[in-house]
C-alpha cells in the first residue's frame, strides 16, 4: 500500500501520512460512490482498473525500457483467449483460475519473447512499426483461426467464459445482504481487480528500483553506453518484452472473465494506441502518472458521454458526436498537445528516473 | 497460368498505388527521418474530398463530361490534401523536429487517429460508393485474364508521376534544395537554402501524390470509407521500408514488388497451405474423409493477405535494413 501512496509524488511529498490515507480511503470508498450514481458507474471502473493493469504493463516496456510496443494489446487478447479456451464452453474445459491466469499470464510472456527475440535489433520508429504489425497479425488470426479447424470461432469470439471464482467464491454473483439490499458483483469485481493492481504496482515498484530495472534505464538512455559496462542487452530487453506482456495477459484473462465473452473486436490497433495515450498522457516511466492517466483517460470519455449525449440532444435535437468518436477525438488531441505542449507528461517521471532530454522536448528550436 | 497472369495484373495496379503513397513516406523521411503516420489518411482524406466533390458536380451540373468531373474532383482532393499536409507539417511536426525521436512518433498517431475522428464526424462510418466515372467493364486483351480501364490508367498515370518526381528531385533546383536538405539540414540552410519551406513543400507534394493514389484507391475498389487509410499507409510503409527508406526509385520498386507478392501470394496461399496435397500415408484418417471428393484443407485462405506486408517489413528491417536499394546506411533501424 505504501508503494501505492508515494507513487502518487505532489501528495506523496507534502504530507506522505495523509495523502496516503487519502489514497487508501478514495480508493476503498470508489465504488460505493459510483454504486450511487448507477451500476455502468461500477463497471466503468471496473474497466478503469484493467486500463490501469495494462498502461503499467505497457509502462515497463515502453517507460522503462524505452521499446516503444504498438501491439500491445495482442498480449492482453492472449490472456483473454486462454481464459476463453480454457474455461468456457466453448472446448468444454472449465478449470480454474489459478490454473488459468497463470496459463494467460505465461502464454502472453511467450508471446512477449516471440515478438521480443527477433525485434532486438531494431529501435525507436522502426521497433514501433514492426510491433504494429505483431499485433495486427495477431488479430487477423483471431479474426480467421475458425477454419479449417474451429480455434477461435473467428469474428464472432467465444462467450459464456466462466466468471472469476476464486476458490469456491463466485465473484460474479450478488451477495445478498437483506431481503432488498444485495452487493452487486461489479463492487466485489472492483475490489478483486484493486488486489491485482495493488500487486502489480508493487511488483513493479520493486523491478524498478531493483538491478533489473536500472539496467533498463540505462538502456533507454543509451543502449550503447549499457552494452559497455556490462549489462546484458539482449537479456534484459527480452525480459522487459515478456514482463511486460504478462502483466498484459493476466489483465486480459481477468478481462475474459468479467466481460464473459471475447472477440477479436476488442482487441484492435486503436487499444493499443488507447493504452499508449494513458501512459504518455499521465508521465512516461512515472508509475503515479501512468496510474493517474489511465484512469483519467478512461473515466474522462465516459463523463462526457453522460454529458455531452443530453447536452447535444437539447442544442441540437439529436446526436452529431456519438461517444465512441468522442472518446477517439479526445484521446488523438491528447496524443498531439500532451506531446507538444508537455512531453513528459501530467506528472513527469522523477529526476532519478527520467530521461533528461525528453523532459527538454518541445522547447527546441524552430 | 492465366491465374499467375491475373494475379500479375492485380499485383502491378495495386503495387503502382502503393508506390505512389510509399514516394510521400520516403520523401519525408528522407528529409525528417520521421515515419508520417498519417499520411495513409491523407489518403483516406483526398478519396472522400474527390467523393463529395464528384457527387456534388454530378448533381449541378449533370452535362459535363466524366473526364472534366473527375479531374475536378481530383483537383480539390489534391489541394485539401496539400494544404491538410501543410498543415500538420506546421502545428504538428515542425515544433518537434529536434526533439527525441518517440515524441514526433506518437505526435504522428495522434494526427492519424485525429484525421480518421475527423472523417468519421463528417462521413460518418458508413462505406461510400465511389463514383465509378472511368468504365469498369473488365477488357480481355489475353484469354482468361482481365484488366478494367480504371486499372489502365492507374497504371499509366501513376508511372508518369514517378518519372515526373524523379526529374523533380534530380534535375531542378527545388530538387537539388531537397536533396541538400535531406542530407544535411544545417549546412543547407548555411549554403541559402531555406529548410523550413524545403520541408513544407516536401510535405505538400507528398500529400498531393497520397490525394490522387486516394482517388485511385477508390476508383479501383469503387468505395470510400473513413479507414481506407489505415491498410494502404501500413503497405506503403512496407514498400518504402523494403525499396530502402529514403530511396524515391526504392520505393517505386518496393511497391510493384509487395504488390506483385500479395497478389501472387494471395492467390496461391489457399492451395499451396491445403493439407490434401500431402501424400497419402501423411494423412491421418479424417484427413482423407474430408479431402475425399475433392474436399480442401487449407490452412491459410486468402483472407490472411494482409498478413504479407507485416511479415515482409519485419524480414526486411531484422535482415536488410536498408531495404533493396537502399545505399543509405541507417542507424536509426
Amino acid at each position: 500500500m505504501n508503494e501505492l501512496a508515494v507513487a502518487i509524488p505532489w501528495l506523496g511529498s507534502r504530507n506522505p501520512k495523509a495523502a496516503r490515507s487519502v489514497v487508501l480511503a478514495l480508493m476503498l470508498i470508489a465504488p460505493l460512490i459510483a454504486a450511487l450514481c448507477g451500476n455502468t458507474w461500477v463497471r466503468i471502473l471496473d474497466f478503469a482498473l484493467l486500463y490501469v493493469m495494462l498502461a503499467l504493463g505497457l509502462n515497463l516496456v515502453v517507460g522503462f525500457a524505452g521499446l516503444l510496443d504498438l501491439g500491445y494489446i495482442a498480449f492482453y487478447a492472449v490472456g483473454a483467449y486462454t481464459w476463453a479456451f480454457l474455461a468456457s464452453p466453448h472446448f468444454g474445459l472449465h478449470l480454474p483460475f489459478w490454473l488459468v491466469l497463470p496459463a494467460g499470464a505465461g502464454f502472453a510472456a511467450l508471446a512477449g519473447l516471440i515478438l521480443g527475440a527477433p525485434v532486438l535489433r531494431l529501435r525507436g520508429d522502426y521497433l514501433a512499426i514492426v510491433t504494429l504489425g505483431f499485433g495486427e497479425i495477431v488479430r487477423i488470426f483471431m479474426n480467421n483461426l475458425n477454419y479449417p479447424i474451429n480455434i477461435t470461432n473467428g469474428p464472432q469470439g467465444v462467450n459464456m467464459l466462466d466468471s472469476l471464482n476464486l476458490f469456491g467464491w463466485d465473484v460474479s454473483r450478488h451477495i445478498p445482504i437483506t431481503d432488498n439490499f444485495k452487493i452487486n458483483s461489479l463492487v466485489m469485481f472492483y475490489y478483486v481487480f484493486l488486489l491485482f493492481v495493488v500487486g502489480s504496482v508493487i511488483v513493479i515498484r520493486r523491478l524498478q528500483v531493483s538491478r533489473i530495472g536500472r539496467g533498463w534505464a540505462a538502456i533507454r538512455d543509451d543502449e550503447l553506453a549499457a552494452k559497455a559496462i556490462g549489462i546484458n542487452t539482449r537479456n534484459m530487453k527480452l525480459l522487459a518484452f515478456a514482463m511486460g506482456a504478462t502483466f498484459g495477459g493476466v489483465a486480459g484473462g481477468l478481462f475474459g472473465s468479467f466481460q464473459g465473452f471475447v472477440s477479436p473486436e476488442s482487441f484492435s490497433l486503436m487499444e493499443s494506441i488507447a493504452i499508449l495515450t494513458m501512459v504518455v498522457f499521465g508521465g512516461m516511466g512515472n508509475l503515479g502518472g501512468v496510474i493517474i492517466g489511465a484512469i483519467a483517460l478512461s473515466l474522462l470519455p465516459e463523463i462526457l458521454r453522460s454529458v455531452a449525449l443530453p447536452v447535444q440532444h437539447a442544442i441540437f435535437g439529436h446526436v452529431i458526436l456519438d461517444p465512441e468518436v468522442l472518446r477517439m477525438l479526445l484521446l488523438s488531441l491528447a496524443m498531439i498537445l500532451m506531446m507538444l505542449i508537455r512531453p513528459a507528461g501530467m506528472l513527469p517521471a522523477h529526476a532519478r528516473y527520467s530521461r533528461p532530454e525528453l523532459a527538454s522536448a518541445g522547447k527546441g528550436k524552430q | 497460368m492465366e491465374t499467375l497472369l491475373q494475379q500479375i495484373v492485380n499485383g502491378l495496379v495495386v503495387g503502382s498505388v502503393y508506390a505512389l503513397v510509399a514516394l510521400g513516406y520516403t520523401m519525408v523521411y528522407g528529409i525528417l527521418g520521421l515515419i508520417n503516420f498519417a499520411h495513409g489518411d491523407v489518403l483516406m482524406v483526398g478519396a472522400l474530398v474527390a467523393l463529395q466533390v464528384i457527387v456534388f458536380v454530378q448533381k449541378t451540373w449533370p452535362a459535363l463530361g466524366t473526364i472534366p468531373t473527375l479531374l475536378i474532383g481530383l483537383s480539390a482532393a489534391m489541394i485539401v490534401c496539400m494544404a491538410l499536409g501543410y498543415i500538420i507539417e506546421r502545428t504538428a511536426y515542425r515544433r518537434l523536429r529536434n526533439a527525441p525521436r518517440l515524441a514526433p512518433l506518437i505526435t504522428a498517431i495522434g494526427v492519424s487517429f485525429l484525421l480518421q475522428t475527423l472523417a468519421m464526424i463528417i462521413w460518418g462510418r458508413n462505406y461510400h460508393s465511389f463514383p465509378q466515372l472511368i468504365s469498369t467493364a473488365p477488357l480481355q486483351p489475353v484469354d482468361g485474364v482481365f484488366i478494367t480501364p480504371v486499372q489502365i490508367i492507374i497504371l499509366i498515370s501513376s508511372a508518369l508521376l514517378m518519372v515526373a518526381l524523379i526529374l523533380l528531385v534530380n534535375k531542378t533546383r527545388l530538387g537539388r534544395a531537397m536533396r541538400a536538405t535531406a542530407e544535411n539540414h544545417r549546412v543547407a540552410s548555411l549554403m541559402g537554402v531555406d529548410t523550413n519551406k524545403i520541408i513544407a513543400i516536401t510535405f505538400i507534394i507528398g500529400s498531393g501524390l497520397a490525394a490522387i493514389a486516394g482517388v485511385m484507391f477508390s476508383s479501383n475498389y469503387g468505395v470510400a470509407h473513413y479507414a481506407m487509410g489505415f491498410t494502404p499507409g501500413i503497405k506503403a510503409f512496407t514498400a518504402a521500408v523494403l525499396g530502402g527508406i529514403g530511396n524515391l526509385g526504392g520505393a517505386m520498386v518496393g511497391g510493384i514488388v509487395l504488390g506483385l507478392v500479395e497478389s501472387i501470394g494471395a492467390g496461391y496461399l489457399g492451395s499451396a497451405t491445403d493439407l490434401c496435397h500431402l501424400p497419402l500415408w501423411a494423412q491421418s484418417a479424417s484427413l482423407q474423409a474430408t479431402c475425399a471428393n475433392g474436399g480442401s484443407f487449407e490452412l491459410l485462405s486468402s483472407n490472411y493477405q494482409d498478413i504479407f506486408a507485416f511479415v515482409i517489413l519485419g524480414i526486411v528491417l531484422i535482415f536488410r535494413p536498408t531495404g533493396l536499394l537502399g545505399e543509405r546506411v541507417s542507424d536509426r533501424a
